[in-house]
């Protein structure tokens, strides 16, 4: 009877001490915030006079996970942008143009003279001069399809060719347009991470949500406005050949080509050959820089295959003019003086020396493969997060003493038990949190703040079962051991349903909701070890203590 | 001496009156209802997509010049409120002005928020903006969904775990219940026209998590009790069952609203419609899982014998001293 195994004891008071542990370092928050970055500093190679001191702030031996504040708490910018995968879909279309013209080329004995028809961005039409050759030419494209990478399309091909009429169609299977979704995808994030770091700020988040979301989440950044100056630029640069001016949109332009205006001189349009001679993915290094006349400017460099197709094409094009194209805006569009070789060159406009310093920071981190379109963004001043964080701080002290006393006043000295179990379990919920580097969010904090009202029921169902045992004149003892064992089934049905309706929120909510969810989630996990273990453990060793004859709970 | 929230030996009877208890909890589901279908709920930005804007400004805050400054842009229904808090100083004013989506725009644009933020620099130089948030109508239609989703999968969840451990007839109590507190609470959104947004969401699933909590408790001792008093008839056992845990409910529904008081009134303006939806919830909550869940269950029946082997379902816990 009220007997727990002593390899029982140790265990809980290690688990108890491990969660003091934990919780430990959010006491000194900022401290340990600047020993953490300071170790994040030095680990990246850096150096700089202070570091060390820094880094002493915090005893290494010690655990120096934080809580992390989410961005209502801390302030910050917010994006959820959706990746406009169908863009992809036309320049992939459109850039297999070249080799399937340079193909049937070589057979115009066979299926005569090829035209490009105009059509939808995401398809080719091809229009042959011995319309009976239709069937023949288009299975010599379907030679040229390649299978589409990854596991899941196994077996199927890139394009779908098909004869419509007169022409033939030539379109991106589904299993292709879903890989290249993946990939899209892929590249955004990884390209929006690279640009939010060139910037440096701390712990951004950048996750992605669903099949082409992205949610970025930047601490501390002024407002969503400068977030998106940063990424919601494509930054798509390419080199096209030009092959006449326009005056209006609307100009025509020819199969192949589109018109394109220009970025500083209103009403004047290019058009211009769509398949590009040279893209931004072939830089390897961009810089502002100036031009000769002392105007801002950035200077690029291509990497070894790009510099031998820009030095070829400037080659065999000397005298007729090219465009520097970005983001669907011809930059400027020089006449080609000489054979540029080396694969470096310089862009002028008319930028401002921020726009130059910018657009080279653009092109380092590498053009998003696709636009953005931008579905939510918030923007969270980072005073109105610190009145948050007071105003929670207060009215967790508050509902703190008015449990604590309540639990006095109603249960004596089995309260003060409930209390000190109380205490350990909101250590052990930040310990838990920090552990896990979950954020906490002001919703977050309303949890707490209901996990120490509903983290007293546990022990509430043990002392009134304790209670009633007590009036059936049964030993002090025996009603002890009594109460926990008969309210155990109530409180573990009582919390696994509780514990349902978080996992759910967890599992469906997002943001703010989240953060509720996983600390009312591990509040319900901790009230429950700290009422059968905790309380129980302390109501055991006051009992052999003390060895009172009658209680009074 | 103790502090004692009900007497230490209760044998009040709660079935006598159950009719009036059930008739008001159907009135007031009839008027939830009604509310919600006359005038809506008060839909945030999370759920009709749109922007807000808090404003903060040292100077009285005028609300027919913030709205005739914004006027002339043309946005459309703009709402403006004054924030109150008890812990704003006189020189702390805080507005939130709510702007409608836009007509066809899925995205949101920042040209509109800056706009707006000039035209309330020239009425108010001081002014600050402490938080701008702005929804798609594109993800406000989603998030919609995935909030009902949410609520009908927590009460799905549960009416199966309950019947796994219990019996059909407690897991139709139950759910009967929560349904109840579900829709006051929705009830009372839409009847004070309360800012309903997805923290409210949040707040409704542990509400649904609460009641349960105290539904579950009651159904506990009833199943035992069952076990106890072979002979005695369904009402009997059921009225002991809940005064001997009525002590119990008591205390953590007052603790619980301890703690929820102090977030109210102390927490800041930001959580104060959520906080709020969570102390109506534990009110009734509390309130359903007597006069709701068990009535219901009362009135379904019970499989009276526990003690055959066949219908151990997962007593484990309760079967130690039966």
């Amino acid at each position: 009877m009220l007997q727990i195994d002593r390899w029982k004891r140790v265990l809980i008071w290690l688990v108890v001490a491990a969660g003091v542990l934990l919780a430990l370092p959010n006491g000194f928050y900022t401290r340990v915030e600047t020993h953490n970055d300071a170790v994040k500093a030095m680990e990246a190679g850096g150096v700089a006079p202070g570091l060390e001191e820094q880094v002493a702030l915090w005893p290494s031996f010690l655990p120096s996970g934080l809580v992390n504040l989410g961005l209502d708490l801390r302030g910050g910018a917010h994006l959820l942008a959706e990746v406009q995968v169908q863009d992809v879909y036309a320049a992939r279309i459109k850039g297999s143009w070249p080799e399937i013209r340079d193909l049937l080329r070589e057979e115009r004995a066979v299926v005569g003279t090829v035209r490009l028809q105009k059509s939808a961005s995401d398809e080719l039409r091809i229009k042959l001069s011995k319309p009976e050759q239709l069937q023949n030419a288009a299975s010599l494209i379907r030679g040229l399809a390649r299978p589409v990478s990854g596991i899941a399309a196994a077996g199927a091909s890139d394009i779908e060719v098909s004869v419509e009429g007169e022409v033939i169609v030539v379109r991106l299977s589904e299993a292709e347009k879903l890989a290249t979704d993946e990939r899209t995808v892929r590249q955004s994030l990884e390209i929006i991470r690279r640009r939010i770091d060139e910037v440096g700020t701390r712990e951004p988040t950048i996750q992605r949500q669903g099949g082409d979301r992205i949610l970025i989440q930047v601490p501390g950044l002024g407002s969503a406005a400068e977030l998106k100056a940063i990424i919601g630029t494509t930054a798509q640069l390419t080199f096209h050949s030009v092959v006449s001016r326009a005056s209006s949109a609307d100009a025509p332009a020819g199969a192949g080509n589109y018109v394109l205006p220009s970025l500083d001189e209103e009403g004047v349009y290019y058009v211009l050959e769509e398949a590009s001679v040279v893209s931004g993915e072939d830089l390897v290094d961009a810089q502002p820089d100036f031009d000769q006349n002392g105007r801002p400017a950035v200077s690029f460099r291509f990497n070894t295959s790009g510099a031998r197709r820009f030095g070829d094409y400037t080659a065999e094009n000397i005298g007729s003019p090219f465009a520097i194209v970005l983001d669907k805006e011809v930059i400027s569009a020089p006449v080609i003086q000489s054979h540029i070789a080396g694969g470096s060159g310089i862009i002028t406009g008319n930028f401002s020396l921020e726009e130059s310093t910018n657009l080279a920071v653009l092109l380092r981190a590498g053009a998003l493969p696709a636009g953005l379109e931008f579905l939510e963004e918030r923007t969270i001043g980072p005073e109105l997060g610190a009145d948050s964080i007071e105003a929670g701080k207060l009215a967790c002290i508050v509902a703190f003493i008015g449990v604590l006393v309540f639990m006095v006043l109603s249960y004596g000295t089995f309260g003060i038990f409930a209390n000190i179990a109380l205490v350990f379990n909101v250590i052990l919920i930040f310990g838990l949190l920090s552990m896990l580097g979950a954020t906490l969010t002001l919703p977050g904090i309303a949890g707490i703040v209901l996990t120490i009202g509903m983290a007293v029921d546990a022990n509430v169902l043990v002392f009134e079962r304790i209670r009633e045992e007590l009036k059936s004149a049964k030993g002090p003892a025996r009603a002890i051991d009594l109460g926990y064992e008969k309210a155990l089934s109530a409180i573990v049905d009582a919390n696994i349903t509780t514990f349902i309706t978080a996992v759910i929120l967890y599992a469906v909510g997002s943001g703010p909701v989240r953060g509720f969810a996983i600390t009312l989630g591990l509040g319900i996990l901790t009230s429950v070890f700290t009422a059968i273990f905790v309380t129980r453990l302390i109501v055991v060793i006051w009992f052999e203590r003390r060895k009172p004859k009658t209680i009074e709970v | 001496m103790r502090l004692r929230l009900v007497p230490a030996e209760t044998k009040w009877d709660f079935f006598e009156r159950y009719k009036l208890w059930l008739g008001i909890s159907a009135f007031m589901m009839v008027v939830a209802f009604a509310s919600f279908a006359l005038q809506g709920l008060n839909y945030g930005i999370d759920f009709r997509g749109g922007t807000t804007i808090r404003t903060d400004s040292r100077m009285e805050i005028d609300i027919a010049g913030y709205r005739s400054a914004i006027e002339p842009l043309q946005l459309g229904d703009i709402t403006i409120t004054e924030v109150f808090d008890p812990s704003f100083g006189a020189d702390k004013n805080v507005a939130m002005i709510r702007i409608q989506a836009q007509d066809g725009e899925e995205a949101v644009t920042s040209a509109v928020i800056e706009a707006v933020e000039k035209a309330l620099q020239a009425q108010a130089p001081d002014i600050t903006f402490s938080s701008v948030e702005s929804v798609g109508p594109k993800v406000s239609g989603e998030l919609i969904q995935t909030a009902i989703i949410a609520v009908v999968l927590a009460i799905g969840a549960v009416l199966i775990y309950i019947w796994l451990r219990f019996e059909w007839q407690f897991a139709v109590g139950a759910v009967v219940a929560l349904v109840h507190d579900v829709l006051l609470t929705i009830g009372i959104f839409s009847e004070l026209q309360i800012r309903f947004d997805l923290a409210i969401i949040a707040a409704l699933l542990t509400i649904v998590g609460y009641s349960l909590n105290d539904t579950v408790v009651v159904f506990d001792r009833v199943r035992e009790n069952l076990r106890k008093y072979k002979q005695k008839p369904l009402k009997e056992v059921m009225n002991i069952s809940i005064n001997e845990t009525l002590s119990r409910t008591m205390m953590t529904s007052v603790t619980t609203l301890l703690a929820l008081i102090a977030l109210f009134v102390l927490g800041g303006d930001v959580i104060r419609g959520f906080v709020f939806a969570m102390i109506w919830g534990v009110i009734v909550g509390t309130y359903s899982s007597i006069f709701v869940a068990s009535t219901i269950l009362l009135w379904l029946g019970v499989k009276r014998d526990w003690s055959k082997p066949s219908d151990t379902t997962g007593n484990q816990f309760a079967n130690v001293d039966a």
